[in-house]
């Protein structure tokens, strides 16, 4: 009785649905509960922005955006996929913030050939041997941040170091990246639990190890409670703190406060970069949101103003996929971070900078740009993509 | 017996009609309503009619799905090693932790049964090698050789639906022979059962052994379906959502695993999918929050209509 | 290993215990006298702590904010009981399973239409700092103060349950629930009573921890699993077999999490050996249940005779 009524159900849907052959449809998922909403959150508010202020539109098109949020959930996010993905025929999908929800949904999306563009997530299997043609990043490798912290710590002089990341792809890339060039010595390299909240233990034996440095990628809540626990634990004072832009930007600097004052991170992008793509954006969303832009927000419009290129580029023929491709390669848009370009296997080559916590003009905690890390950095792992 | 033979009827019509509207989504969706009536109708099985409240089934569940990829994962891509492979662990699983829970009563038994379900979830959740937290995505569905393409569609669902017809028909001769009139017994006065002479121990666990088998025959259908698997899916809330299936369709109904996980995931996709006007005015953003209704029903139901909705179709009493 | 570190992970696993027994001390009293099965007792934790973080914001003051949770759960909680929840004692265990598991869904959605699906609630500045307790170790002050609360609250109990006489009619309705009634207490009043009592430790185990986890939708079903074993291995209806058992669990999770993975990390990769740890811990703590239920299938302290 309920399969007839589900048949009926959809016959009608499926009626009413039938789209206009002129408009692009976006499947954006992302984590928007949670102690860790802030990011996606961030990144949804940049890519929205990015569409209101071209009209609403991709490329010239009407843009009709789905956003779905994936609650920190694997099997969810894969849901969405498939629905937005089979059932809505998404012309793009987007909007992932963490590695493990991307492995799981994504693959949704190119194998049934349409292209996914990470506004954040993108885990070193993919820049290497599983490169994948639909897969385009409009963020950074994964390592990126990390390795560009680890050239700093080692330049700094930090005889050894004392690692700390959750246990998934984008974990172990992370602390992989910053071993790459970190020249001193590993204290200990530890993974806890994904959306693990308390730390006490982990911070006594860090306490225990006395090093020289202690560098932890613990994105959104974690890193949170993590700085949080280890000011309480009196550890600021005595053990110099390193993060990857990500761990220390508007999310965790709001709620945590100034304790972060002094704070060095890595990032390929601030928001005092002088470019005119980069202060429109930050004029345009303080206005929208009454907040500052996080490096997540950036990302999220740098992924709008990428499909948007492309679109453009195919004068709006969205249906040929290929030539989709080979528009979006060419990266024909105004990044906020400057100019871009994508490596062979449609990752961004770019440069990476050393940022301090500070204040604005204003007193709000900003992080302000003080130098370069890396000119033109790619990733480790492009020679294994055979992707040309 | 008239209404048997219709609702077959429209199950097997069902997919025929979605792909002459080229919407393949909902067959898939509907090939994922008939895996979960397959792991419902498994729970129902030592729940309904065995009467006992395992809240760790999610364990079998899961096990025959991770069993499944794993061995997908290793190369064996064949789905009649795969999934009988499936059964057999889960049956194990089901052998080992039966064999200690059922010697506890009542709340103990629960709680055991859903400490062991626990553990299997750790263990799985450590174990890197196969994806751990971030689950194991699988290339390709489990090959069905024959020249049948387990990737298409309406073939899968064929064949899912052929496991449950087959599944139900073996529940309806179990209910009716000997070993399912002593579990009966067994269920309505343990004590009564024991005393006429009843093996009272080997039955429920050959019940429960039963009912973890075809769970992780579930699971199996589960991973492969979806090409991915993940410790979620041993969770004891996905225990606690296969009872909730139970219960709405009818605990110690035939039916009832089939109705209640096609109650439960078409209402929760109707919610997600089609905005009603009306409630939307009422509270903004409801599609957001079906848990709320999911768990309104299943209070009402609990509370004032304990047969579930096979329940308010049939006549027959059933001793609560 | 250090003496300063193995004093620093066994303050953290007393902490971890104590807050646990917290909400084991108000399942077992609920569980032993109204021999109800109540899977909701961890989003009357949750519910505790969103009450927390509107209310230490209202009124600006962590200490008031807490209490106030503490005084608005105990109230909800008895609200609960009154209209809903005592129409189960009577039914089955499955029925009584079922409603309760419907009640977290209920709740998880209503905290996430009225508060969204998470609250901030942060730990008051003047405890954000250490306490130098011995030269050599600095222990975050918040989690002193848990500590010292949670032993409070432990002597608290053990007086309301062995010097009082309504901790009397509890033990008595504990251990023979019929006899109680054929005695003439009032038994409706000692019910409601109790699950108020039940939901107050369970909004200041909430409030204490908010801060230091996170309040969020969803938060209260890790934990009530955890209470479950505990108060399976204390023995139901028995305050003392709830500390013993917290205790227990806390020692046996940060052994797990604190030196386990140091252990593993002598023969594993890294990523395995962090991994091992805290699978192993919780592994152990179910395998702790299922061998005292072995030998003692009432728990190491039954309150019934």
């Amino acid at each position: 009785m309920s399969k007839k009524f589900l048949a009926v159900i959809a016959a009608a849907a499926l009626a009413l649905s039938a789209q206009a052959a002129d408009r692009i449809k976006v499947g954006f998922i992302s984590t928007l509960s949670g102690p860790s909403a802030a990011l996606g959150v961030d990144i949804r508010d940049g890519f929205q922005l990015a569409v209101k202020m071209n009209g609403g539109k991709l490329g010239g098109v009407p843009a009709e955006v789905l956003v779905g949020d994936d609650q920190f959930k694997p099997d969810v996010g894969r849901q969405l996929a498939e629905r937005y993905v089979r059932l809505e025929k998404v012309n793009f999908l987007t909007g992932i913030v963490f590695s493990n929800i991307l492995l799981a949904a994504a693959p949704m999306a190119w194998d049934n050939k349409i292209i996914y563009v990470s506004p954040n997530a993108a885990p070193s299997p993919l820049a290497g041997k599983q490169c994948n043609p639909y897969f385009f990043v409009a963020s950074w490798p994964n390592d990126a941040y990390h390795e560009a912290a680890g050239k700093h710590a080692t330049d700094k002089g930090y005889k050894s170091a004392y690692l700390i990341a959750p246990n998934y792809q984008a974990g172990k890339d992370s602390l992989a990246g910053f071993k790459r060039f970190y020249k001193g010595t590993i204290a200990a390299e530890v993974y806890t639990q994904l959306g693990q909240l308390d730390y006490a233990a982990e911070l006594a034996q860090v306490r225990a190890a006395k090093p020289d440095a202690l560098y932890i990628f613990l994105p959104g809540g974690m890193g949170i409670n993590f700085i949080k626990q280890f000011v309480a634990a009196g550890m600021s004072k005595d053990i110099p703190l390193i993060v990857p832009g990500f761990g220390d930007d508007q999310d965790i600097l709001r709620p945590v406060g100034e304790a972060t004052l002094g704070l060095f991170d890595s990032a390929h992008w601030a928001l005092d970069f002088d470019n005119a793509a980069n202060r429109k954006f930050v004029a345009a969303f303080e206005k929208e949101f009454n907040r500052l832009p996080s490096v997540f927000a950036a990302q999220g419009y740098d992924t709008a103003l990428l499909i948007d290129g492309a679109v453009r580029d195919v004068k709006g023929k969205v249906e040929d996929v290929q030539a989709v491709r080979k528009a979006m390669k060419a990266a024909h848009f105004e990044s906020v971070r400057g100019a871009f370009k994508f490596n062979r296997n449609q990752m961004p080559i770019q440069n990476y900078y050393l940022r301090v916590v500070g204040k604005d003009a204003q007193g709000r905690l900003v992080n302000k740009t003080i130098g370069t890390i890396f000119k033109d950095r790619g990733d480790a792992y492009v020679q294994d993509c055979p992707m040309k | 017996m008239k209404t048997v033979a219709a609702v077959i009827v429209l199950l097997v019509a069902y997919p025929l009609a979605m792909s002459a509207v080229d919407n393949l989504f909902y067959v898939s969706f509907a090939s994922r309503v008939l895996i979960y009536a397959i792991a419902a109708t498994s729970l129902n099985l030592a729940l309904g009619y065995g009467g006992m409240i395992s809240f760790g089934h999610a364990a079998f569940v899961g096990t025959g799905a991770y069993v499944a990829s794993i061995l997908f994962a290793e190369g064996v891509t064949s789905a009649w090693l795969e999934w009988p492979a499936a059964i057999a662990v889960s049956a194990l699983a089901a052998a080992a932790i039966g064999a200690v829970s059922l010697r506890t009563r009542g709340v103990y038994f629960i709680m055991i049964t859903l400490a062991f379900a626990q553990m299997m979830f750790y263990l799985v959740t450590s174990m890197k090698a196969y994806g751990g937290d971030e689950g194991l995505s699988l290339p390709g569905r489990a090959e069905l050789g024959l020249g049948l393409d387990a990737g298409n569609e309406v073939t899968f669902y064929y064949v899912v639906l052929g496991l449950l017809l087959a599944l139900l028909y073996a529940l309806h001769r179990l209910a009716r022979a000997r070993f399912g009139r002593v579990v009966t017994a067994i269920r309505e006065n343990e004590v009564r059962a024991e005393a006429i002479g009843f093996p009272v121990y080997r039955t429920k666990l050959a019940c429960f052994v039963i009912a973890g088998a075809a769970g992780g025959l579930a699971g199996a259908l589960l991973a492969s379906h979806g090409k991915y698997v993940n410790p979620n899916v041993l969770h004891w809330i996905q225990s606690g959502t296969l009872m909730i299936m139970v219960i709405i369709g009818g605990v110690g109904h035939l039916w009832g695993g089939l109705i209640g996980a096609a109650a439960l995931l078409t209402l929760e996709h109707l919610i997600a999918e089609y905005p009603v006007d009306w409630l939307a005015r009422l509270a903004p953003n409801y599609q957001q929050h079906a848990g709320l209704g999911v768990g309104l029903v299943l209070l009402l139901i609990v509370l004032f209509a304990p047969q579930g909705i096979a329940g308010l179709f049939t006549r027959r009493a059933r001793a609560p | 290993m250090s003496w300063i570190l193995i004093l620093e992970q066994s303050l953290n696993g007393l902490q971890f215990g104590l807050m646990l027994f917290l909400l084991a001390a108000g399942l077992t009293l609920v569980f032993g006298i109204m021999d109800m099965i109540n899977l909701a007792h961890g989003s009357l934790y949750m519910v505790g702590a969103f009450l927390a973080a509107t209310l230490v914001q209202a009124t600006g003051s962590f200490a008031a904010g807490v209490l106030l949770a503490i005084a608005a759960s105990a109230a909800f909680g008895m609200l609960l009981e009154v209209s809903l929840l005592r129409r189960l004692y009577t039914r089955d265990h499955l029925s009584q399973v079922l409603a309760t598991f419907a009640l977290i869904l209920i709740l998880n959605e209503a905290v996430r239409l009225v508060w969204g699906s998470d609250a901030p609630l942060s730990m008051p500045a003047a405890l954000s700092g250490p306490v130098e307790l011995i030269p050599g170790l600095m222990y975050p002050s918040y989690r002193l103060v848990i500590i010292v609360v949670g032993l409070a609250v432990a002597a608290a109990l053990f007086l309301l349950v062995t010097k009082t006489r309504m901790g009397m009619l509890v033990r008595a309705g504990a251990s023979n629930r019929e006899m109680a009634l054929a005695m003439g207490v009032n038994i409706r009043a000692l019910f409601t009573a109790v699950f108020g009592i039940g939901a107050a430790l369970c909004a200041l185990a909430g409030s204490l921890l908010g801060p230091l986890l996170a309040v969020q939708v969803g938060m209260g079903e890790n934990i009530l699993i955890l209470a479950f074993v505990v108060i399976v291995i204390g023995g139901i209806g028995s305050i003392r077999g709830a500390l013993v058992g917290s205790l227990l669990v806390g020692v046996v999770d940060t052994i797990g999490r604190a030196f386990l993975p140091i252990l593993f990390g002598l023969f594993f990769q890294p990523r395995v050996a962090s991994a091992a740890g805290p699978a192993i811990a919780s592994v152990a703590i179910y395998l702790l249940m299922a061998v005292v239920l072995y030998f003692k299938p009432q728990g190491l302290f039954p309150a019934r005779g």
